[in-house]
């Protein structure tokens, strides 16, 4: 599956004689092994949902925040290297605050996007540097152009979608998601769905805790990208663990 | 005297003899090729603001004058900057536009950071404090008297003024311009009666005062707005007039 680069990989300014760039490739790598991020476009928002894998006893619940508010209209959840996704995110902030300041409106998700996936891009020709090893999930909505959801990726390439996964568990999300009539669902019905696909995709052999995370950006919150109420997000996780209990009894009654 | 001393040393000037003998009487602000501010264009006149029991209450009408004209009958001169900073400006409109400018993106990234915490009151006074004095320092101010009125993160209420020339301080009534002279004396008057005055008092004392200025000073306006910041969140009222009799105006003595 994994090619050895041997000797083409050292640097993301070489290319491989089949015409791959493996520094980049590797960066996807780092992203596949994060935890699974999940964003789906429905009618009225976008919603995200972040597999927190918790590896300490210690761990303080609520922190290390894996959505992000870019200015206050736009989401983003990210997977991969944390510590690079701080530094993107700054970075898609600083953009936000001076499309802001020049033009007077909220920057565009589209425009961000493309500045953002530009910056991740300038990281990925030259061999002082290495790309950023994270994908970036934005999401938006506002009265005018309804809910949008794009995806950028180490490579700094941009795409638009309805729903998206990235991290360990993206192949069985996916098919998840895809069983799901997003364009016709609303914020708060997602958001039970998305908790229920991040329970189902959580591997319980490999990673034994994690801490569920979930945003959204809709008409419910007036465009303004926040995390779930309290009492919404215990709603979807209810749903979401039932729905789990559900699917391991008809195994056992198998 | 102009001409004499130069507070920019580093900037080159034109050499020209015959153009440094025109400028010589003129200030080193009139002739630098970098520009500082000279005078406001658009102005707004008194913002008024009391402290009550159980919240704060600033007033401002709505009116840009361009020098004598009274142009622009409908700016906002109160800003609402969270939910528990209401900021008043007096002086140059413009100037109060880029201050306004950068408290909302101060308010976007209190937001994003998502602990639910915002700045309060007293910082975003000693910020404008920051601001103001550093600008005046470099001889480029913001022609505008700010006036700043929130709570305290523990909930008290506070109201803060602060000056284009860094002059700040806090008080249980504050005016700026003409309000200085004709609604502090009023406003004093009435917290004495009253110290424990409520918003929904101190709203009625500050439309009364407004009406007096508008009497009184030649650039006001009858159309003003009231902002309260109370513990349930900061409101700006829609603009609205008083009553205003100008029967006595009709026969002056001396004027016969």
């Amino acid at each position: 599956m994994s090619s050895i680069g041997s000797g083409y990989d050292l640097s993301a300014g070489q290319f491989s004689p089949d015409g791959r760039v493996f520094q980049v490739e590797y960066a996807l790598k780092a992203v596949e092994n994060s935890g699974s991020v999940i964003a789906i476009r429905g009618c009225d928002g976008v919603v995200f949902g972040v597999e927190k894998i918790i590896t300490s006893k210690l761990y303080e619940e609520g922190s290390n925040r894996r959505v992000y508010s870019i200015d206050n209209h736009i989401g983003a959840a990210v997977a991969g290297l944390l510590s690079d996704a701080r530094a993107a995110v700054n970075r898609a902030r600083d953009e936000a605050a001076n499309f802001r300041d020049t033009y007077q409106v909220p920057i565009p998700l589209k425009t961000l996007c493309e500045r953002l996936g530009h910056y991740m891009h300038y990281f990925t020709v030259y061999g002082s540097l290495r790309p950023f090893g994270v994908s970036i999930l934005l999401g938006t909505w506002d009265e005018v152009n309804g809910p949008k959801l794009m995806e950028i990726d180490p490579a700094g390439s941009t795409r638009g979608y309805y729903g998206c996964a990235v991290g360990k568990g993206r192949q069985n999300a996916k098919t998840e998601i895809e069983k799901l009539e997003m364009s016709k669902m609303s914020c708060r019905e997602l958001v039970k769905e998305v908790a229920k696909v991040i329970y189902s995709v959580h591997d319980e052999v490999k990673d034994k805790h994690f801490e569920l995370e979930l945003s959204w950006i809709g008409k419910d919150t007036n465009g303004r990208h926040e995390l779930v109420p309290k009492d919404i997000f215990e709603e979807a996780k209810k749903y979401a663990e039932e729905a789990l209990n559900d699917s391991d009894d008809e195994d056992t009654d198998m | 005297m102009a001409g004499l001393f130069s507070n920019n040393l580093h900037v080159p000037k034109n050499v020209d003899m015959k153009d440094r003998v025109a400028d010589f009487w003129r200030t080193d602000a009139e002739t630098d090729p970098i520009k500082h501010t000279l005078r406001p264009i658009v102005t707004g006149t008194s913002v008024l603001g009391v402290k009550c029991v159980d919240g704060v209450v600033i007033a401002a009408d709505t009116l840009g004058s361009y020098g004598s004209l009274a142009r622009f009958r409908d700016v906002q001169r109160l800003m609402k900057v969270n939910d528990s900073v209401l900021i008043g400006g007096f002086g140059d409109y413009a100037d109060f536009q880029h201050i306004m400018k950068l408290l909302n993106q101060h308010s976007i990234d209190d937001a994003v950071i998502g602990d639910g915490v915002y700045r309060d009151a007293p910082s975003i006074h000693n910020w404008m404090r920051c601001v103001l004095y550093n600008r005046r320092s470099k001889f480029n101010p913001l022609w505008n008297t700010i006036i700043v009125a929130g709570k305290t993160y523990s909930g008290e209420p506070y109201l803060g003024y602060v000056d284009k020339i860094g002059v700040s301080f806090e008080d249980k009534s504050v005016a700026t311009g003409f309000g200085s002279y004709i609604a502090q004396p009023m406003m004093r008057r009435a917290l004495e009666e009253n110290p424990n005055m409520t918003c929904a008092q101190a709203r009625v004392l500050m439309a009364r005062c407004l009406k007096v200025l508008f009497y009184r000073d030649c650039r006001a306006l009858n159309r003003f707005q009231i902002g309260t910041v109370t513990s349930d969140g900061c409101e700006i009222s829609e603009p609205m007039s008083t009553d205003t009799d100008w029967s006595i105006g009709a026969n002056p003595s001396g004027y016969e």
